[in-house]
């Protein structure tokens, strides 16, 4: 059985090559779509926003708030402000999970995805060290002795590395173990069984990677913006 | 023997063997839920930090049998090697 992503149609093509239309371009489109319209919905309904909440403006301000503690609690006063960016990202991680339950291939479930997000994190931390430790920042790959500073420097790439393919292992190893069974099963089974494959890796692994990556991007930018 | 075969079956052994990393993960996951049980059977109020706390390490650990199991995933569907043959 074929797990890999399926080229749909093609995008561009010019005389040296071609760039296809893939499942998790299509995928990541509908995520974006429904951020988007969830985006338009709270914006619209913003100024119809009244001092004390209720309903729709409860949820958002939840949100919102129970965000921007984490945030403050995991990386401190100073880079409160990564608090609105990581919580987009969780968002299109846990939405990307989750479209695997309506029959869409999770765009976590490629390695681009996932990469892309580790190289955003990436750039944040040595922007956000750079920007608040100036000169200490370069002093660190050097402690606590300048032997280290080879193994610093590596230890630096294992990072982004590490987080991009524990979230696409994650996700690509739920795709492929809910597949198979589906392929095994007589189709009148299909509708009873899997649900507890569903439940626990789509549901609970899919919101669990989704935090993990949060607060691991959050501790790696703390760990490196503020001096300890 | 044939060099194609020889190499798709010594890439669905070392496929099978990557799965070995799934040991160590297993192994610290249930160090780390035991010293969570040990922690919550002390001080049962802190039962919601504690188990959060678990998960969290918990996913951390996990990391190493995914590891093993991209590497049985490039041997089995995208192997490499069958075209250097």
């Amino acid at each position: 059985m074929d797990f890999s992503n399926e080229n749909l149609g093609i995008l561009f093509q010019w005389d040296g090559g071609v760039i296809y239309l893939t499942e998790t371009m299509v995928s990541t489109w509908v995520v974006m779509g429904v951020l988007i319209v969830f985006a338009l919905i709270v914006r619209i309904r913003l100024s119809s926003f009244k001092g004390v909440p209720t309903g729709f403006q409860n949820i958002v301000e939840t949100l919102v708030e129970t965000m921007s503690n984490f945030a403050r609690t995991t990386m401190g006063e100073k880079l409160e402000g990564l608090g609105g960016y990581f919580f987009s990202v969780f968002a299109f991680i846990l939405l990307s999970n989750y479209s695997g339950l309506v029959g869409l291939r999770p765009p976590t479930a490629d390695l681009a995805t996932t990469a892309s997000l580790a190289l955003t994190t990436f750039v944040l931390i040595h922007v956000m060290g750079i920007y608040h430790r100036r000169g200490q920042y370069f002093k660190k790959y050097l402690s606590p002795h300048p032997v280290f500073f080879l193994m610093n420097v590596v230890g630096e790439f294992s990072k982004p590395i590490s987080l991009a393919f524990r979230l696409f292992g994650n996700i690509l190893g739920g795709v492929i173990i809910i597949g198979l069974v589906y392929q095994m099963l007589p189709l009148a089974l299909r509708f009873i069984l899997p649900d507890v494959l569903h439940a626990y890796f789509d549901l609970f692994a899919g919101a669990l990677q989704a935090f993990i990556f949060t607060i691991l991007s959050m501790t790696f930018i703390q760990q490196q913006a503020t001096s300890d | 023997m044939d060099p194609k075969a020889f190499v798709l079956g010594c890439s669905a052994l070392g496929a099978g063997l990557a799965t070995l990393s799934g040991l160590g993960s297993g192994l610290g996951q249930g160090i780390a839920a035991g010293q969570a049980a040990a922690a919550v059977g002390r001080q049962p109020e802190a039962r919601g930090a504690i188990m959060s706390t678990m998960l969290v390490g918990a996913a951390v650990a996990e990391t190493c049998s995914v590891y093993g199991l991209i590497i049985a995933l490039i041997l089995l569907m995208a192997n490499p090697l069958v075209a250097l043959l």
